[in-house]
């Protein structure tokens, strides 16, 4: 490479917990030239943002840094602040995955972007706050002259991170750093920004450090692929070679991490298991005792929907959108107005006594796999709850025994079904959730987002998981998902849901290949990039 | 999975698991500036509620001969002011003191008169605190003159005494069971109020939470601490009134913490999680809230202990605790302002009690707290 | 802003009058009178007392009598100052404890802030700890005992600075005065600036402004200070209540003739006026400062709005 802008050599990273010394980035080599998009991918823990966050010397106060990283020749390692301050934001420039929080929420965003113009290039407030326009309007903020003068809660998360990458553009930078920048939005937002990205940086031509889980977008956006795995670069190659000819078996594992797999619809002649006619859900927020606006949100609006049995609908839709609340809704969990039937049963105006008896048939798992484990108690014991209520003849010893069961079905080891939530992993607990919902037998799960907080190799056994559970006690499951590649992999029936409407419904063939609503195209060019 | 090859019949040997309680117990422990606090705590509650029942006098007990002496390691009387004391009784049961010699706990002296002597007036010598079981050893002179021997009371004052001549170290010892007492019951009542309160707002939600909230938003408005000094000023200063008055005022932090922590767990997934599975209610609380409560409530409880404590020195320093006899460490540390000048250990003593205690109790709070909720550090 | 203010005071008073009714009836249930001397009056004299002051009518006339006076600005006679009015009475001592409680409220704000600010800037250091070990004294010891305590060290040991007194309201009488008020309100500013502080620093558009080149300066003082700040402000409300409370303590320590000790003196005399004169001078006061710390808030952070 003959105009290398980054030069990475031997770089390890150290954090001082109370447990111990942990060594995040293990002595790594790493180069960008000017002009390329060099992309790091690993899942989380593999250290791929602390090496960018030890370039720029933002490590947290306990990590240090230790090797070489130049900069256009200069040492970036040990470089005292002053010198160092000259660099950030005017020759390299970040931008963070949580546009929500990056930004400070008590100033107006055109003083924020003007801030590092009148640091680095001395211009004065007024200079700045024209140029602070220019760039809003470069990074399609519509109406700049106002916007600018804006406070970031006042904005979207899409247009927040433009705001960041306007940011990031001001001083004309060499290279930007962005870490996992699209993985806080929507798939459309996401495409919209990756698309904006793109764009600048064939305008400009500035090099980009990509960081990102997902192999998807990595593989349109970038020159050349990094792959980290705890703390070490397993591999290094251009797109294509690492696609097409992965090397390392953890890349090949990575690769292969993507799901796969399509599911075959219940014969037609199934019967309906779980029936919403009309379901509408209205929430009211804010408002009170002492006044205050109050704003209705109506999260479902008239949607009918039928689940046979064996069968796997999956519900997509951006956040808010409304699929958790149908969900929730057809399991009598929120206060929705419709007729609702399971199996043969009228539930729609059942109480909460006569709800309890159909409980243990329809059960819910959830996206965060630590929020919906209580935190006080044993996993064996969160799995065994339900059997209190439905099954309370049991003795203790006969639901260790059934604990014992879930446990080995889904994959756990039984020995550990004394620990506590905190003591597994993201993918451990979410099994434990999953144990929790089989282990009363039931005939309708309905699965929140349950893949989402997970890493894609992780994901996939969770996925194979679900399909086996399914294949073995006849399950029919209701999976609410925003990852289009997983709801593909798992379900017959796709209803794609927008602002609490049905926007489009049909078979997993038909919505994937033959998508006729433009919502419909939209999502799906955001997520397999057509 | 290979390990699972077991089979059901086998009985599985579980791993014990590590609760966040075990977590937090262990970071507590190694927390030494809690743990050492912790230990003065424990001392200093054992010299208050233990130390009446060995300590020899008593906390309300008057010693006139000795008023305002200054702390002292050695006993009181000191021997240069026993030639006088003998002298003054002496001369209260008009005779004279021909000798006197003190040795150790021991005395002997020689009494003589114009008249002879009449036994029984060995009486007057051990009327002053000072002297015990005096007894005549030998009568001369036709009863004239006697030799008299008798023990030496001593007296120890390690704190000396206060300006009624009691001794200062019982009265910290029971100002410290009325302050501790005080900090605990007080704690206790606006723990029964306060959560109460905070958790069916909190659960109940809606209308009823928005009407009980604006009443404790107008509570908190209130200059309490003024209502406080009324209720003692005008009813008078009854042990239970000051308890119960303070109570009643420090429960609206507590009703606030419980409503903020019940709202949340509501909306947390394992709660939705236990409702899907088919709990009821009372099962949902009793497994799911209330053991998540627990950890901010105990936290808040070693904050509040100390504050309450703190209040009741206030009114007792206003004068507006307990009654005298009955002292608490506000009103000892009240009159050792007073006289300061003079009698600078009445005010020294009860602070550094005061100070150690409400010290130990920072530290302890300080120490659950990390312990409890890690992610401050 | 000044419709919500309007509406603020409008609902303040409300408040007020809860706290007047409250006091006014909570005294008289209680048995004593102002004049339940140890030498009893003549009963003549008694009686005439009593009519001068409305005794021997019924406790709701009274009630009413006193609300329509308050609702006229007058507090009434003094029930044992009986050459004052209330409003005499308290318009005499509260420049005192107004002077007191000024310093003493900017020493500690001030004091706290900058102390807590540094210690955050300094986590774990040496500093750090000895800050933070002085803060939790000043925390843990009540102006009670520090105020008899910085009395006795300097004025009966040390002989530097008077025992009490007003004096000519000088830095030398006033100087013990405002530390014993200030330093426990101090400790606590500092001990929650701190921690906002720290908490601050670790959010993530300080890491943006780190990572974008602005010197440590700028980072803390714009960016970091003013979300820190919030905390402190929402706790600046009862403080000032404090301060005011507080100095009841410290006015009777170093003998200082503010207000504060008209409320112990005229409770324990049972003087009705005098003792709800108070009263309704520390709710305004208690109102007054809720409102000021509600529109620092909108002022430090603009996503609070008031409509």
């Amino acid at each position: 490479m003959a105009d290398t802008l980054l030069d990475i050599r031997g770089l390890n990273v150290r954090f001082s917990t109370p447990t111990g010394d942990v060594h995040a980035v293990k002595g790594i080599d790493l180069q960008v030239s000017k002009g390329e998009t060099l992309a790091i991918v690993g899942e989380s823990g593999s250290g791929k943002s602390q090496t960018m966050m030890a370039i720029m010397g933002l490590l947290a106060s306990n990590g240090r840094a230790e090797g070489s990283a130049k900069f256009q020749g200069q040492e970036m390692v040990g470089l005292p602040l002053g010198k160092l301050n000259q660099i950030r934001g005017a020759k390299i420039t970040m931008i963070f995955q949580e546009p929500m929080t990056s930004l400070d929420p008590l100033y107006k965003i055109g003083k924020q972007l003007a801030e590092p113009m009148m640091q680095h290039r001395g211009l004065s407030a007024k200079a700045a706050r024209a140029k602070a326009i220019e760039l809003l309007k470069l990074v399609k903020i519509p109406d700049p002259e106002r916007r600018v003068d804006s406070y970031p809660y006042e904005m979207s998360g899409g247009q927040r991170q433009r705001v960041m990458i306007a940011m990031a553009l001001a001083n004309d930078p060499e290279l930007l750093i962005a870490d996992e920048p699209t993985t806080a939005l929507d798939v459309t937002i996401q495409a919209q920004i990756l698309e904006l990205l793109a764009e600048l940086k064939q305008r400009i031509g500035l090099a980009i450090v990509f960081i990102s889980h997902d192999l998807g977008i990595v593989r349109r956006f970038s020159d050349r692929v990094a792959v980290m795995r705890t703390g070490e670069v397993v591999e290094t190659g251009t797109v294509a070679d690492i696609f097409a000819n992965p090397q390392h078996p953890y890349t090949k594992m990575l690769l292969a991490a993507e799901p796969t797999g399509r599911k075959a619809p219940p014969p037609d002649n199934a019967p309906v298991l779980l029936e919403g006619r009309d379901v509408d859900v209205r929430f009211s927020m804010g408002g009170g005792f002492m006044g205050g606006k109050k704003l209705d949100i109506h999260a479902v609006d008239h949607v009918d929907i039928r689940l046979k049995e064996g069968q796997t609908i999956g519900i997509v839709g951006e956040s808010g959108s409304g699929k958790s609340t149908l969900g929730r809704a057809l399991l009598r969990l929120n206060h929705g107005t419709g007729a609702i039937r399971f199996g043969t049963d009228d539930i729609s105006e059942a109480s909460r006594q006569e709800m309890r008896r159909h409980r243990r048939q329809m059960q819910l798992v959830f996206q965060d796999p630590f929020g919906s484990l209580s935190p006080r108690m044993t996993a064996g014991q969160i799995v065994t709850e339900g059997l209190l209520v439905h099954e309370p003849q049991l003795s203790k010893s006969d639901r260790d025994l059934r604990a014992i069961k879930a446990f080995m079905e889904v994959g756990l080891d039984p020995a550990t079904r004394n620990r506590y939530p905190h003591e597994f992993s993201g993918g451990q607990r979410q099994r434990i959730a999953i144990a929790r919902a089989i282990i009363l037998k039931p005939q309708v799960v309905v699965l929140d987002e349950p893949t989402s907080a997970l890493d894609r190799s992780v994901q996939k056994q969770i996925v194979e998981l679900l399909r086996d559970l399914q294949a073995k006690h006849g399950l029919s499951y209701l999976f609410i998902s925003h990852d289009l590649a997983v709801v593909r992999a798992l379900s017959d029936y796709i209803v794609v849901m927008k602002s609490g409407k049905i926007v489009e419904e049909g078979s997993t063939d038909q919505i994937f290949d033959a998508p006729r609503e433009g919502y419909t195209r939209e999502l799906m060019a955001a997520a397999f990039g057509k | 999975m290979s390990e699972m090859t077991q089979t059901l019949n086998e009985p599985t040997t579980a791993v014990r698991g590590i609760s966040l309680w075990a977590m937090a117990r262990h970071r507590f422990v190694r927390n030494k500036a809690a743990m050492a606090s912790l230990f003065v705590l424990i001392i200093v509650a054992i010299f208050s509620f233990g130390g009446t029942w060995v300590y020899p006098h008593r906390y309300d007990q008057i010693f006139p001969s000795y008023v305002a002496v200054p702390p002292s390691l050695d006993p009181y009387p000191l021997e240069d002011t026993l030639h006088q004391v003998m002298q003054t009784a002496v001369e209260r049961a008009h005779l004279r003191l021909d000798a006197f010699d003190a040795e150790g706990t021991d005395y002997t002296a020689r009494i003589s008169s114009d008249k002879p002597i009449d036994p029984r007036a060995t009486r007057y010598l051990d009327r002053p605190d000072e002297f015990d079981g005096s007894e005549i050893t030998s009568t001369l002179d036709d009863g004239k003159t006697i030799e008299v021997k008798g023990k030496i009371n001593g007296q120890y004052f390690p704190f000396g005494t206060d300006r009624n001549g009691r001794d200062l170290l019982p009265r910290i010892m029971v100002g410290g069971q009325v302050s501790i007492t005080v900090g605990l019951l007080a704690t206790l009542v606006s723990l029964i109020i306060g959560v109460t309160y905070g958790a069916v707002s909190g659960y109940v939600g809606g209308r009823v939470d928005n009407v009980m909230m604006r009443f404790v938003e107008i509570l908190y408005s209130l200059p309490f601490m003024f209502f406080v000094i009324m209720l003692v000023v005008f009813f008078g200063r009854h042990f239970v009134l000051i308890f119960a008055a303070i109570g009643a005022i420090e429960w609206l932090d507590m009703a606030r913490i419980v409503r903020g922590q019940t709202l949340s767990l509501k909306r947390r997934e394992f709660v939705e999680a236990a409702h899907a599975m088919g709990l009821s209610n009372w099962q949902i609380i009793r497994r799911h809230v209330i053991p998540n409560t627990i950890g901010p409530v105990v936290v808040f409880v070693t904050v509040l202990v100390p504050k309450v404590i703190l209040l009741e020195s206030f009114l007792s320093f206003l004068g507006l605790g307990v009654q005298e006899p009955m002292t608490s460490w506000g009103s000892l540390i009240a009159e050792g302002t007073t006289g300061m000048q003079y009698v600078p250990w009445l005010l020294i003593y009860p602070a550094v009690f005061f100070v150690v205690t409400l010290f130990a109790l920072n530290f302890i709070g300080d120490g659950l707290r990390d312990a409890l909720d890690p992610k401050d550090r | 802003m000044l419709r919500f203010v309007l509406r603020r005071l409008m609902s303040a008073l409300p408040t007020i009058f809860i706290v007047v009714t409250l006091s006014f009836f909570l005294m008289r249930v209680a048995p004593g009178g102002p004049f339940n001397l140890e030498r009893p009056l003549e009963p003549q004299v008694l009686e005439n007392l009593k009519r001068a002051f409305l005794l021997d009518q019924p406790l709701v006339v009274q009630y009413g009598h006193y609300l329509w006076n308050l609702f006229h600005g007058d507090l009434g006679p003094s029930f044992i100052y009986r050459d004052f009015t209330v409003a005499q009475l308290i318009a005499n001592s509260l420049p005192y404890s107004m002077t007191l409680g000024a310093w003493a409220l900017l020493v500690a704000v001030f004091g706290g802030i900058a102390i807590g600010s540094y210690a955050a800037l300094r986590q774990n250091s040496f500093v750090d700890y000895a800050v933070m070990t002085v803060a939790s004294f000043g925390i843990t010891v009540p102006n009670f005992v520090l105020a008899p305590i910085l009395s006795f060290v300097f004025a009966v040991v040390l002989h530097v600075l008077p025992a009490g007194g007003w004096g000519d309201g000088g830095p030398k009488n006033l100087l013990l005065p405002v530390i014993s008020l200030a330093l426990p309100q101090l400790a606590v500013f500092a001990r929650i600036t701190r921690g906002s502080m720290i908490e601050t620093l670790r959010a993530d558009h300080i890491r943006t402004a780190r990572a974008y080149g602005l010197p440590t300066r700028v980072v803390v003082i714009v960016h970091a200070m003013r979300a820190a700040l919030v905390p402190a402000v929402s706790y600046l409300g009862p403080v000032a209540a404090a301060v005011l409370t507080g100095s009841v303590v410290v006015e009777t320590v170093y003998g200082l003739p503010g207000v504060g000790r008209y409320f112990v003196l005229g409770a324990l005399n049972r003087d009705y006026t005098l003792v709800m004169g108070t009263v309704v001078l520390i709710s305004v006061f208690i109102v007054v400062f809720n409102l000021l710390v509600d529109i620092l808030y909108a002022v430090l952070d603009p996503r609070v709005r008031y409509e």
